[in-house]
């Protein structure tokens, strides 16, 4: 298959039926409603299942039915319907089923607008809901990059038995880019011996909760759930650098709005300033390690976001103040240009933080 | 010796949580015997809700999934939907879980006439919270949130779910029954066997309201409770078929 040009909303969609998943439950919001609209067409034609939900509540909740029931799935809202699906998140954290949430953020709070938005950072990456969790966060920036990570957020799903999210943003689920669906074949998937699917007189009846009434049974899950984010941590980090080997300074910034950064970085870089560019693309778990390491190499540090500043915290947590760390952002569905972010960048080291 | 009387398969060996008096029991047993009697229990699975019998999973002998509070249909749709159809899938739901938090999830897996079955145990109260007032606790019912007695005005009146529930296309099989006596015991068991037959046919929607007590709550004893669902409950919740259209859905 050569390449295609095809909408963000639609590549998550395609994307999912390559890496196997064939049921979606949704609810129409913008900016990521052509999703739930590609997957009512397509998934009739591969013999799965679309159905559109009632609310986000409803919908959430139907995934973890089928996730339970042991088959890859997924659901998408963008940030109002998001903020609705967290309680069914935290069940799916709490019971340990696979599945995977896709946020196309926009404008909030409240009811915001239906611009761009990386202002649900904390809402995702901070666990969300209820109780002690987290779930897996991956960041694509372009259009081919949802395809390889939509399939990493089936395999992590399934590999941790754990909620993943797929973050983007209002830009990336509307704009179009050419797009290759190269290297993805029908995979062998992890059996499912846990699922609740009927026991079909093979062994005794399973059970799916997330309720310990004991608290010593509840901490043990709790436990459980705690090594499983450290093997998280220590196994699925994934961050793109450039131009980072003979940087003084470096701008951190995800999503959709590193592309703007790169473009302004390597202005800045024909104007002679050695600046680079670190691109989380798990936010969770979060590259500390590596934003820890090079801070001790540089001069500062320049956080970029849709937000009013949200992943500067995590940056300035592993920074541990060892090189200055500043922040530009917009708010309210504004994309912020190549040439602001360059006026950002061209301040570092000037004394001035934006 | 003859074995006149033994455990229904459809029921694990554990021990009752349920208050001494409280129908929960006898609704629990009339499900799995049903279960067992259709030859079910290895295709089925079950969806235990949020209320009293949140550890139903401990009792039902077949594959179960807990879901969040009102939320047991969708849980259900998304169970039924991605399994082969041989599959039986039935939630099992309070009053309060049912009809007052979870009220937009029933009234759409209605609509879309889910072909799962829910088992619907109405006591007029929140019994695992403790006895607040719940959308079908009766006028001048005195709970822990209506203290003075539910009142029209303050309060609102009691929601007839059977009924409401029936107005829809998309309800296949509705009839509401009560456990008060054996008699009537007998007729839920027929009515719930019916309801599983229903999906088991791919009739659509199928539920089952039961008037069940809660003597801890209601502050009366298991034998005063069953009076109470007789001469209180029934007259405002009458019994019968509210919905039956299983013939034109034969082959849908
Ligand atoms: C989201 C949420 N809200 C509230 C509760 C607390 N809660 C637990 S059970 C229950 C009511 C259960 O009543 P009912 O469904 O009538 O079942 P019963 O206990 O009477 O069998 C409530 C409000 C909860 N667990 N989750
Ligand atoms: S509190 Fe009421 S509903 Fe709950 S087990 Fe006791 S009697 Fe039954």
């Amino acid at each position: 298959m050569g390449k295609v040009l095809m909408k963000g909303n639609e590549v998550i969609g395609e994307a999912a039926i390559h890496a196997g998943c064939i049921y979606f439950f949704g609810y129409p919001i913008t900016p990521q409603s052509e999703l739930v609209a590609y997957m009512a067409k397509r998934l009739p034609e591969v013999n799965g299942l679309f159905l559109q939900a009632e609310s986000e509540v409803a919908a959430i909740n139907m995934v973890y039915g089928a996730a339970s029931a042991g088959v890859r799935v997924m659901t998408s809202s963008s940030s109002p319907g998001f903020s609705l699906k967290q309680e069914g998140i935290s069940y799916l954290a709490g019971a340990e089923l696979p599945a995977v949430i896709v946020n196309i953020g926009r404008g909030g709070p409240g009811l915001g607008n239906i611009q761009p938005a990386q202002s649900d950072y904390f809402q995702v990456t901070k666990g969300g809901g209820h109780g002690d969790y987290y779930t897996p966060v991956l960041a694509p920036s372009t259009l081919q990059e949802i395809i390889e990570l939509t399939s990493e957020a089936f395999r992590i799903a399934d590999d941790y038995r754990t909620p993943v999210i797929l973050l983007g943003d209002g830009m990336l689920g509307q704009m179009m880019e050419p797009v290759e669906f190269r290297g993805i074949e029908e995979k062998e998937f992890k059996e499912k011996d846990w699922a609740t699917s009927g026991t079909e007189g093979d062994g005794p009846p399973r059970v799916i909760t997330s309720l310990d009434l004991s608290d010593i049974k509840l901490e043990e899950r709790n436990n459980r759930l705690q090594e499983k984010y450290s093997m998280i941590k220590k196994q699925e980090i994934k961050v793109d650098s450039l131009y980072t080997e003979d940087a003084e300074y470096i701008v951190i910034a995800y999503g959709t709005v590193a592309r703007m950064v790169q473009s302004a970085i390597e202005k800045a870089r024909e104007e002679g300033m050695k600046i680079g560019l670190i691109r989380p693309v798990t936010l969770w778990p979060f590259p500390s390690e590596v934003i820890s390491r090079i801070s001790e190499d540089i001069k500062g540090i320049l956080a970029v976001e849709m937000s009013a500043g949200q992943m500067v915290e995590d940056v300035r947590l592993a920074v541990e103040g060892k090189t200055p760390v500043s922040f530009y952002g917009r708010t309210g569905g504004v994309i912020p240009s190549v040439e602001e972010i360059y006026e950002a960048i061209m301040k570092l080291g000037k004394g001035v933080t934006a | 010796m003859k074995t006149v009387f033994k455990r229904t398969a459809g029921l694990k060996d554990n021990d009752t949580h349920y208050c001494p008096g409280c129908t929960h029991g006898i609704i629990h047993r009339l499900v799995a015997e049903t279960l067992e009697e259709l030859g079910a229990l290895e295709r089925t699975v079950g969806v235990a809700s949020v209320g009293c019998s949140v550890l139903a999973y401990d009792y039902f002998n077949c594959d179960m999934t807990q879901a969040a509070h009102g939320r047991a249909p969708a849980v259900a749709t998304g169970i039924k939907r991605v399994l082969p159809d041989d599959r039986l899938v039935f939630t099992y739901q309070g009053d309060g879980d049912l009809a007052s938090i979870g009220m937009g999830e029933i009234v759409h897996s209605a609509a879309r006439s889910e072909n799962i079955t829910v088992i619907f145990v109405n006591n007029a109260i929140y019994g695992m919270t403790g006895g607040q007032m719940a959308p079908t606790s009766l006028i001048g019912q005195k709970t822990a949130t209506s203290p003075g007695g539910r009142t029209p005005r303050a309060q609102g009146l009691p929601i007839r779910v059977s009924e409401m529930l029936a107005t829809l296309d998309g309800s296949t099989y509705i009839e509401r029954v009560s456990t008060h006596n054996v008699p009537h015991i007998i007729k839920a068991k027929k009515a719930i066997r019916k309801a599983f037959e229903t999906q088991e046919k791919q009739q659509g929607f199928s539920l089952i309201e039961v008037l069940s007590t809660c003597p801890t709550n209601w502050g009366l004893t298991p034998e005063e409770s069953l009076d109470w669902v007789r001469d209180e409950m029934i007259p405002y919740y009458p019994l019968g078929i509210y919905k039956d259209i299983r013939k034109e859905r034969e082959g849908v």
